[in-house]
Parts: C-alpha cells; structure tokens; sequence
C-alpha cells in the first residue's frame, strides 16, 4: 500500500453489498443494498436490533462468513483494496495486519489454557516481530489499554481475570498491528455498566490514540451515540438511514429510528403512571422474505399505498444523511402505536411481603460465601420494587431465597401477608407457592422448547390451581388473552414464536396461580428494544389490573426509572440504598449508587465518578463498610473498621454510609435541601 | 451464584437452528447416510424373509456331506462349508441372528441407561457423585470379557447375550445422558417446574426426556454398530449360540483352520457381510450425528 492510495481512500468502503445464508435446502437473502463508507479516523456506528445482519455485516469484512454464508454481490473496499477476492495469503495479511476484530464474550474470545502474555505475543509473533522484542510490545499494548500491572497480567490464564480486564486484554490484541480498521462488535454487551463505561472510555482513547478507524456495532443506542461520528441503521438485512450521529437521533429521517427513539424509556420520558412507552408493532420479517415495496411497511405508522409497491432507494435528505423512506421528511410526526394514557391503579401502604434479618451464606470448597448479609426489605401491595447493581450482588440470590428456591441462614424471617413463610418450596402450600411466582430472563431458557405453548401454561394452571380439565383450559386460554395473546398461538412450540411472544408466555405462566409477587429477573434484557417497550406496558397494565406486586431486577436504570415506585441497590450482598425511586434518582446518593448513575452511557463525559477495579470475591467481603475499596467518597479510617448499618436518614429513605446527607448533598454538588421534595423536574 | 446476571442472550451472530424437517432434509441430502442406510435395509430384509429366499436350506438340512468345502460354482455361487451347507444360504440366513441379538441388547441397554442417567443427572449431588463412580467402575472392565464371563456363568443362550450386552450398555448409555441431563437442568424452565412444585418424575419423563432425545438416538445408533460386533466376536469365541443356527461369528470360527488349506470362501464371505453391515451402521449413525448437531 503507497502513501497516496492511503490518502485518497476510505478506512472502509461497502458498495451494493448482498449476502445469502443457506438454511437448510434454500439460499436465503441476509443481506441487501448495503452502502456505507468508513472515512480515515472516524467511527462509524452500525445499529439494528438482533437478526438485522450487524454481526453478518462485521464477518462479510472480515471475509470470515460461516460455511453456509456467501457473498452475492457488491464490493468491500479496505483503504480501496478490494477484499472479496482475495488469495488466502493476502487474507491471512489482511487479518494480521490491516483489519482487527473484537467480539462480544471476551471469555470465548481467549484460549483458556494458554497464558495471557503468551497470547499477546502471538499475535506479534505473526506480524514478525523478532522473537527479543515481543516481551517489551506485550508489555507496552496492555500498558496502553491501561492495565496496571502488565507483568502480572501477562503470567495469568483467562478464568483468572474478570470480564472488563479479558475485554481489554483482547482489545488489546486487536490494536496490537495498530490497524486501519478495528472492529468491535458489541463489545460491552456482556459487561456491567459501571465497566461498559469503562471500556468505552478506552476505546475512546485509543482511537483518539492511534488514530484507527472504527466500526462499532451494537443493539444499544446511548452506546452508539456515545461512541460514533456517524451511524447506520440496519433492519432486516437493509440500510434505513445512514447519517452524522446528533443528526440521525436527534432529528430522525427514517420512521423506524423514530419508533427504536421511542421505545426506549429515557430520563425525559414520565413514569409509568404517567405515560405508557411506544412500541414498533409486529415483527422483523423472516430471513429471505420476499417482499415488494418498503420492507418495513409492514410496521409502520406512516404507511402510504406507495410503500408497499416501490422500494425507496437511500434518498439524501438534509444533515448530510440519507434515508430509505419515501416520506423521511414526515418520519416525526410517526403516530403513536399505544394510547398515550397509562393504566390506573390503586397502590396501597399494606405490607405483602417482608424479608427480614436475611442472610445466605453458600459453602464452596469447604470456605464460607456470604451471598447475603442482613438484608431488610418490604413490598407493599400493588407495589414494584426494583433491585439494582453490579453482577455479584446478591440481587439473583435474594429472588431465589424468597422463591423458596435456596433456604436462607438460621435467623432470617420471612413474610408474606403478616404470615411467617417457610423456607423452601416444599415445605409451603399450594396457596403460597402460587403467590410468589418469577418471570425469568431469556425465555428461550424458560420455556421447554418441546412443548406447546397450551401445555407450558396449562400445566402451571393445573399444579396452582387445582381445578377441573375445563377450568383449567378456561384459565389458561383467559391467561393467553390477559397477555395479548390470540389462541392461534395455543398449539405453537416456543421456536414458532418471537423473543417477545416467548416472554408473554412465561408472563402468562408466572401469573397461573392468581400471584401476589411476581419476581421479575431481568425481564426484558434478553430482548430487542421494540420488543422490551411492550412487555414493560403489559407487566405495568397486569399490575394494574391484578393488583400483584412486583420485585423487578434490572441494570438498565431507565427502566427502573420508569417502572419501578422504590428501588433499593445492593452490592455485595447488602442493601446500600432503599427509598422511593424519584427519591434515589434525584439523590442525594449513596456513593454506590452514585457511581452506578454515572455510568449511564448517556451522561456526558464530565459528570461522572469512575469506579475503581472489580467487585470483591463475597468469600473474603472488605472490614468495615464493603463498598470501602472502591468508594469514591470513602472519608477515612472509619469506613474500614466500622460497617455502617442501614439507617433511615429521611422518611422512608435508608442508606448504609457513614457520610451525612447534608454532606452527600455537598459532595455531589447538589442545591441544599428543600428542593429534592419535588423530583420529578430532575 | 456469582453469574453475570444480565449476559443478554439475544445478540449473537444467530443462523437459525435446525428444525426436525430441516434435520430430516439434511439426511434425505446426505449420500453417506443412503448409502449406509441401503445396506442396512438390505440385511433387515434378509434377517425377516432370509428362509424363503435363500437358495439352499440353511440348516443344511439333510446333511450333504459328500459335497463338503466346495469351491464356489454355479450351483454354490459362495462354496459350501465343512458340513457341505451352501454358504450363500448360511450368509443371508445369519443376518437374523446378529441383527434380532444386537438390536434387542441395544434397546434394552438404552432403555435402561436412559432412565439411569437421567435419574442420576437429575438428582445431582451425592447420589451422582456415588452412582458416577459405580458406573465409572463398570467402565473400566473390558466389554468382551465381561461378556464372556457372564455366559459362562448363564450357559449358552441367546437371551443370556442379549442381557449381557444390554447390562454392559447401560452405564455407556447412562453417562451420556447424563451429561446432556445436567446441561439441561440448568435451564430455568426445570425451576419454573420447582417453582409450580412438579412432581419430579413429570420433569424427568415430561420436560427434560424430550430435550436430550436426540442425545439418546444419536447414542442408540453408535451402540447398535459395537453390538453387532460383540455379538459377533462372542460368537466367533463360542459363546451363546447354538452352533446350527447360522450365524457369521461362528461360521469364521468354525472354518479359520481351513485358511491354511486353501479353503478361504466360508471364512471371507461372512467376514465381508459383517464388514458391510457394521460399516454401513456406522455410516447411519455418523449421519444421524451430523444432522442433529
């Protein structure tokens, strides 16, 4: 490569691409049209919910398609050289040197049984660094993705580090040949938010850095608009809208970004008894569907005759964008698919359920784990009580331990309606096992895959109820319709339904026994942003209409924001906060929910405190408060010798800190009293 | 514990799974699978119809001993063996013994080793830990020997081999399972059945069985291959077959001495229908694997 095709073409250049997938028999179309141009230095974002094609897109670059894939059409041009024909020589170049990929799960991304430094060096290895110098590179490239003891880094294997430090290990293996262009492929997806920040704050960096081009790809929005001068937007296999980042959110051209900007709950929107969330009503078309017209028609709101004969090519429109609409200048007045007015419901003071003195304390390998520590937490009737913070926290294990699923220590108390519970399922009756029911995560672990969806609900109907054959198909039809759910879909196995579809189900089987609580385990993570909306307005009109409780736990505070009425943050098998949830958002915080806050990738870069390192091992809790070792706002010997209690510091607010309110309010530069009183302004 | 609770799960590089008709078009598509597939039928329908379409009484039935060891001819197309039986007769005949033997001992070892391993996946803890050791001891003794043993002990008969073999089966079939089982408990819909409080053998029989069937017929075709080959080498040592019943084990046994003497057609032609029936259940099996993974 000379300097001067270096300086005349872009990183990367994708022209008219089109790729095919061959499921079983057939050839189907995966990829259509795709044109996007990645100039020198910049980042460029490429965003669209799962099954749009981002990852297709990122292995087509790669030149690194599965054995049923292929390329049909188009070219892709890096520093424009075109890559779909090259020699496996000039691959293999290619790879080591002009092109680096970093992909979702950096535990998989590593060998496990080979030491860090020894694969960091291979990769210099490959590009030909003589054997003396590879040591002093290795410890130079973690140096630059700022891990702080490289050496001991260097002799360790992956199971050894955490997720956030194999990330940068493997980022760091991609910027090794300090290529034209890094590809990351969603790489904060599997991490915690307080480490997400991080890592993008990294990425940052480097590019700033080293001066390579990026192409990001990623199903979050604030991610992309955190990290990207320019973005696509992908949808089934085609391009929407391409454009600057500000421009493309902040005054979309194209209906489906309109509708993506809507779904999600955002610190403007109001809360759930104010408003219900917009949705993008019905479904990505099936791979290799064969429509005529706009392929997102179907879906949307502002659907003329035109769109469903003539496919609207990428029209320029104003910003320096373009956009595959045929009406783009009429995408904002998209008219709202859900009426604007919440559902009303009666919320009431009455305790439901109260866990009292809680601790859980698991043995492994013959050492203590203290998965819970003096927990004291209520539900009230009617109530949604959100549980937040970091993976290890306790948040799974407190739901498992009121599901009766594990037996908490001697000591803890917990109860439901004023009526002592007993500590495992088996041990409660068929009334109590029916009140306590939990929606999980990802569906398609929840639901068995070889049974239909009549018999996933029915059976649940059955075992909490008790009733008759007819009573029992009665109540299960009625549970398909309270979930919006038509009985065509009875007979369907979970694979014949939508990640949304799947997540209805489990709703409609959590809710068989007429429950009191329902535990909601992440709920909505698993799924696509369109999808997420509408399952949080149906869980918030069941509330309304059923009257059941909810403990919600979630990482995404905007949906907690939204849904939640008090929300309490644990770390490390404590609750560090509880109060009402305007009242924790609008703080003043608890140090830890403070720096939880600020790595919302929405904030700007000058409001936020920085975590430091990882959450501690629960077997070998930090004296003193726990959250000590990585306190921001830690004041001195105290914190290490004496563990706060939880103490109610205003009406119906406790924190578990030794710092007064008045100087939490200082510290975190907020007015001084009175005006938290009102906080929904903030 | 500990899990990273929010690994969303839904933003993979997703191609879509395979369906069962899928599965079934991948094997209808696959040549190594007809092939195989072909062969086996063919010995099935010897193994049913082998006395009305066999050209000479297998029995050899009354006994012509005057044409003993004969060399193949248009009359014997295969040669006749030592009691002057035509072993193109005896061949065909013998599919019968091997194929009736080895599937009811296969059938019988993952019917058994099913419903241990998912017992023993399902229970977990120290019944696993005991149950895993005990199976892991069986393992560890050698699968003819074992055999042979036993119908020492029985005396020759044909039940006595299929029992054997089928109760030598069973902690093979019976580990499988129970790695797919444990995997399988893992997922949240076996505590959604705790949570609802399900009787445990409705989760066994009723959510988890269907799950790791696939596991199981994969398993059920790589063991029917070994069977037949047990089934054969018992019989080549002498063990469990009464020597009139044709059977190809017992025809090399009976007739390897002759090797030496030039006389090789009683010892090469039910050697080559082991061969082809053997590797052409392997090639079912391999196909069955690759289709379902």
């Amino acid at each position: 490569m000379t300097a001067q095709t270096a300086i005349t073409h872009p990183a990367l250049e994708v022209r008219d691409l089109a790729l095919e997938y061959r499921i079983g028999p057939d050839w189907k179309s995966a990829l259509r049209d795709i044109n996007f141009t990645v100039e020198r230095g910049e980042s460029f974002g490429l965003v669209g919910e799962s099954g749009c094609g981002k990852s297709t897109v990122a292995m087509a670059i790669m030149h690194y398609l599965p054995r049923n894939g292929r390329v049909t059409q188009g070219s892709i041009r890096l520093a424009g050289r075109d890559v779909t024909d090259l020699s496996p020589r000039e691959l293999r170049d290619l790879r080591v040197n002009k092109i680096s990929m970093v992909y979702q799960n950096p535990g998989t991304a590593l060998n496990p049984s080979i030491r860090i430094g020894r694969q960091v060096e291979d990769v210099f290895e490959l590009m030909g660094v003589p054997a003396r110098e590879r040591e002093g590179r290795v410890r130079q490239v973690l140096d630059k993705v700022q891990i702080a003891d490289p050496i001991r880094v260097m002799r360790r294997y992956p199971h050894q580090l955490s997720g956030g430090m194999l990330q940068r290990v493997v980022i760091a293996m991609a910027i090794a040949s300090r290529p034209a262009l890094l590809i990351l492929d969603e790489p904060t997806t599997g991490l915690d938010a307080t480490v997400e920040a991080e890592v993008l704050d990294l990425v940052r960096d480097l590019r700033d850095e080293i001066g390579t081009s990026v192409l990001f790809i990623s199903h979050s929005l604030a991610v992309i608009r955190k990290m990207c001068d320019r973005v696509a937007v992908l949808y089934a296999g085609r391009l929407m809208a391409v454009g600057p980042t500000e421009e493309t959110f902040n005054n979309p051209s194209h209906p489906y970004t309109v509708g993506l900007l809507r779904c999600l709950p955002s610190p403007e929107t109001g809360r759930r008894d104010e408003t219900t969330l917009d949705t993008i009503p019905g479904f990505l078309p099936p791979l290799g569907a064969e429509i005529t017209g706009c392929i997102y028609a179907e879906r949307c709101g502002n659907v003329q005759d035109i769109c469903r004969e003539v496919e609207p090519e990428l029209i320029p429109v104003p910003g320096d964008s373009v956009s595959r609409c045929h009406f783009w200048d009429r995408a904002q007045e998209l008219p709202r698919t859900v009426p604007e007015a919440a559902p009303r419901r009666e919320r009431s003071e009455e305790t439901l359920l109260a866990i009292t003195n809680a601790s859980k304390t698991f043995v492994q390998d013959g050492a203590p784990v203290y998965a819970l520590h003096d927990i004291d937490l209520e539900i009230r009737v009617g109530e949604t009580v959100a549980l937040v913070g970091e993976s290890g926290s306790g948040k799974s294990t407190l739901a498992k331990v009121l599901l009766g699923i594990h037996a908490p220590d001697d000591g803890t108390v917990i109860a439901l309606s004023g009526k002592g519970l007993s500590a495992k399922v088996a041990q409660r009756t068929q009334g109590e096992i029916g009140a306590i029911q939990m929606v999980f995560q990802n569906p398609d672990s929840a639901l068995n895959r070889r049974h239909s969806v009549r018999r996933i609900i029915g059976r649940a109907v059955r075992l909490l109820r008790r009733e008759g054959r007819k009573e029992t198909d009665d109540r299960t039809k009625n549970l398909m319709r309270e979930v919006r759910m038509g009985s065509q879909h009875l007979l369907a196995k979970p694979r014949q339904l939508s990640g949304g579809l799947k997540q209805r189900v489990a709703i409609a089987r959590a809710f068989a026994g007429t429950p009191a609580l329902v535990i909601c385990d992440e709920p909505t993570s698993a799924l696509d942003v369109s999808v997420q909306a509408a399952i949080i307005n149906l869980l918030a009109e069941l509330q309304a209409e059923e009257n059941v409780s909810y403990l919600f736990i979630s990482h995404d505070l905007n949906v907690v924001r939204y849904i939640a009425d008090r929300v309490a943050v644990m770390y490390l098998g404590r609750l560090m906060e509880v109060g009402s949830s305007p009242r924790v958002f609008a703080g003043p915080h608890h140090p830890y929910t403070e720096a939880l806050l600020s790595a919302s990738p929405d904030l700007e870069e000058d409001t936020r405190i920085r975590l430091e390192g990882e959450i501690p091992a629960a077997s070998n809790p930090p004296s003193g408060c726990v959250f000590q070792t990585r306190c921001p706002r830690k004041i001195g010997v105290i914190c290490e010798t004496v563990e706060p209690p939880l103490e109610e510091a205003e009406p119906g607010w406790f924190k578990r800190c030794h710092i007064p309110i008045e100087e939490l309010r200082l510290l975190q530069g907020q007015p001084p009293a009175e005006v938290t009183a009102d906080p929904a302004t903030t | 514990m500990a899990q990273p609770s929010h690994s969303a799960g839904g933003f993979r590089l997703t191609i879509p799974q395979a369906t069962r008709s899928q599965r079934w078009q991948v094997l209808r598509r696959s040549a190594t699978f007809w092939v195989g597939a072909t062969i086996v039928v063919i010995w099935v329908v010897f193994a049913i119809f082998g006395d009305f379409v066999t050209p000479f009484d297998p029995l050899g039935t009354p006994a012509d001993v005057l044409n003993r060891l004969e060399a193949p001819s248009g009359e014997h197309p295969l040669g006749t063996d030592e009691l002057g039986r035509d072993v193109l007769s005896r061949v065909l005949a013998g599919a019968r013994q091997v194929l009736t033997v080895a599937l009811a001992a296969t059938v019988l070892g993952t019917i058994f080793g099913t419903a241990l391993g998912l017992v023993v996946g399902y229970a977990g803890g120290i019944v696993d830990e005991i149950l895993s050791r005990i199976l892991d001891a069986f393992l560890s003794i050698p699968l003819v020997i074992t055999g042979m043993l036993a119908l020492t002990a029985l005396g020759p008969n044909t039940l006595g081999v299929i029992v054997v073999i089928g109760l030598v089966f069973t902690p093979i079939i019976a580990k499988t399972v129970r790695a797919a089982v444990l995997s399988e408990r893992q997922l949240d819909y076996v505590t959604a059945a705790q949570l609802r409080r399900d009787n445990g053998l409705y989760v066994l029989f009723v959510e988890i069985l269907p799950n790791v069937a696939n596991v199981i017929i994969v398993e059920f075709t790589v063991r029917l291959g070994y069977a037949i080959f047990t089934v054969l080498a018992l019989s080549f040592l002498g063990f469990g077959i009464e020597p009139s019943i044709p059977d190809w084990g017992l025809m090399i046994a009976q007739h390897r001495g002759y090797l030496t003497g030039g006389i090789w057609w009683p010892v090469l032609f039910p050697a080559l229908a082991i061969a082809s029936l053997v590797v052409a259940v392997n090639l079912v099996a391999d196909s069955i694997s690759q289709a379902f993974e």
